[in-house]
């Protein structure tokens, strides 16, 4: 492939959509958890609020700074999270890993849509950081230290 | 005059295709490609004479300490130190500046004391200082910007006082390129009783520094930003301040006597280089300078000038970017900016298709980042061996990431 096709499947009009239009953006009021994640190396950073009720995602909202990647990643994450078990949140993220380092995923047990845009990354390594920011926020507040 | 023709011949690095398209590597700040008078050197240092340094009585070992030992001396010629008993290898600026805030400063600074230093230091210059402030109760005093993003003499007067022990400054800074007058505030810090610390990393390798005229007390540099390798830089401290500093590693190499007990030390420099010494490095950095002399760091200056001025001008024709810092006969080869709406990331991956290498994010300056408001920039950095048509290159290719951008907006 092209690097101008490599570029295009990249910034995918999915992907600057979301960028531009971001679903979840805010803050959530009243006792949600919050988790700061930082790229130190290139300064994006994000703050995840979600809410966790009987084991269920509730709502996921994000704030923060970054470039398209990780802002559009951090969109597409809060959408496809709510309403997901914590469970299936972090399995969901597992397969969102393998997606972007490239490696095969299972793309059958999820509906992905707008996630798989974001396949484009396998050819920018240097940006699968970007990617897997917000993902990497989500885990670390779904872990079980953090939810009671 | 340059003849950037021939530089080049020294890189085979750049005579390569990244991403189908030339390579246009404009990212100097972050580190420099070697010539090959440097490379042969390493090569001809480990085919040839490989040996431990100051130990063996053996015939190679003594020809390795001679190599060493000769670039100790190279490097204070290169700086114009006094002595050469003031030039300290060191693992590059940050380990030369962690040096100093560690042992000069713990055994200087006592609660209550000042640290001067500014908002637009590399964090290899700032959180040394944040530290020993936290240790001992000392407190950081920032001088602040002038609205250009330049240091003015003035309000660092205003902010050094009696109370301060140690004043810091970038010489070069490696955002803006603005070149920071170094030699006047160490006057005021000696008026005042403190000391002057000068992060070099971004001056050593694009203009001629003195460190005797500058007057300051300690003067940090790397190697692998002006054309020597990667793992060794220096720390310059005047003699009578290294002599009463107590060492910051401890192990072979940097002892006097040992016993169960206790040791004592080697006299200076030797006392700083603790474990067996970085070598090769010292040997690199040697072939490095001469590399440099052998141009000129003036002709090196003016060329890096010229094309920072051009790409500066291309760059002022674009409403839609933004370029930070003072205007281009006051910085380095230095060109630090945004394109609206468009992340400095994305700007940087989009040049990369095109074979150009800049560099993108808050550059270990997040305090000068939030001076300027913004969360990160893309910056282009100039060296000795780019060229016009690499400007033309840049240009061409920010062109096309700004309607690449504008086009993937609109639908
Ligand atoms: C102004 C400045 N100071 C300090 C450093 C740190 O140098 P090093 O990483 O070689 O220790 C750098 C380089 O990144 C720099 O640009």
């Amino acid at each position: 492939m092209s690097m101008q096709n490599n570029l295009d499947a990249l910034y995918r009009q999915v992907i600057m959509d979301h960028y531009k239009n971001p679903r979840n953006r805010g803050e959530i009021m009243n006792d949600a958890l919050t988790i700061n994640m930082n790229n130190p190396s290139c300064g994006d950073k994000i703050q995840l609020h979600m809410k966790v009720d009987n084991g269920v995602v509730s709502d996921a909202k994000f704030t923060g700074e970054g470039c398209s990647i990780s802002l559009s990643s951090a969109s597409m994450m809060t959408e496809a999270v709510r309403g997901k078990s914590v469970e299936e949140a972090l399995e969901l993220s597992g397969i969102f890993s393998d997606m972007v380092q490239g490696e095969d995923y299972d793309d059958e047990k999820y509906e992905l849509g707008d996630i798989e845009a974001l396949q484009g990354v396998t050819k920018f390594p240097a940006r699968i950081k970007c990617a897997t920011l917000a993902w990497k926020a989500m885990e670390k507040g779904l872990d079980p230290e953090n939810v009671d | 005059m340059l003849d950037v023709r021939k530089v080049r011949e020294q890189f085979p690095i750049l005579h390569q295709e990244v991403n189908g398209a030339p390579l246009v590597y404009l990212d100097n700040a972050a580190t420099s490609q070697k010539p090959l008078q440097v490379t042969e050197a390493l090569e001809d240092y480990y085919r040839r004479y490989n040996s431990n340094v100051h130990r063996g009585v053996h015939t190679l070992s003594n020809v390795a300490t001679d190599a060493y030992e000769g670039a100790r001396d190279k490097v204070q010629s290169f700086i114009n130190a006094g002595k050469r008993e003031e030039i300290v290898f060191t693992r590059g600026t940050t380990t030369a500046i962690n040096t100093v805030a560690a042992s000069f400063g713990r055994a200087n600074v006592q609660e209550g004391d000042e640290i001067v230093l500014t908002p637009m230091e590399h964090h290899s210059n700032l959180i040394p200082w944040q530290q020993l402030a936290k240790a001992t109760g000392a407190v950081l005093k920032y001088i602040p910007l002038q609205p250009d993003g330049t240091v003015s003499v003035e309000s660092a007067r205003s902010t050094i006082s009696e109370r301060t022990k140690i004043v810091t400054m970038v010489h070069v800074s490696n955002v803006f390129g603005t070149m920071n007058p170094v030699k006047e505030v160490a006057q005021i810090a000696h008026e005042n009783g403190a000391v002057m610390v000068v992060d070099g990393a971004q001056s050593t390798p694009h203009k001629k520094v003195d460190v005797q005229d500058l007057n300051c007390d300690f003067f940090a540099f790397s190697a692998h930003k002006m054309c020597g390798p990667t793992g060794i830089g220096v720390l310059y401290g005047k003699k009578r301040l290294l002599e009463d500093m107590e060492p910051f590693e401890f192990g072979g190499e940097m002892i006097d006597e040992v016993g169960l007990y206790d040791a004592t030390w080697k006299e200076v420099p030797y006392k700083f280089e603790g474990g067996t010494p970085i070598i090769a490095g010292a040997i690199g950095l040697n072939a490095a300078i001469d590399f440099l002399n052998e141009i000129g760091l003036d002709d090196i200056k003016t060329h890096e000038q010229q094309l920072a001025k051009y790409a500066m001008d291309e760059l002022a024709s674009y409403d839609d970017i933004e370029v930070y810092g003072p205007p281009a006969d006051e910085r380095a080869g230095i060109v630090t900016f945004n394109i609206h709406d468009v992340h400095p990331h994305d700007t940087a991956t989009v040049l990369d298709t095109k074979g150009v290498a800049i560099r993108a994010g808050h550059h270990c300056a997040r305090p000068l980042m939030n001076w300027l408001d913004v969360a990160a920039t893309a910056r282009a950095s100039f060296y000795l061996y780019n060229t016009e048509e690499d400007v033309d290159a840049f240009v061409d290719a920010l062109v096309t990431t700004k309607e690449y951008f504008g086009d993937v907006y609109a639908e």
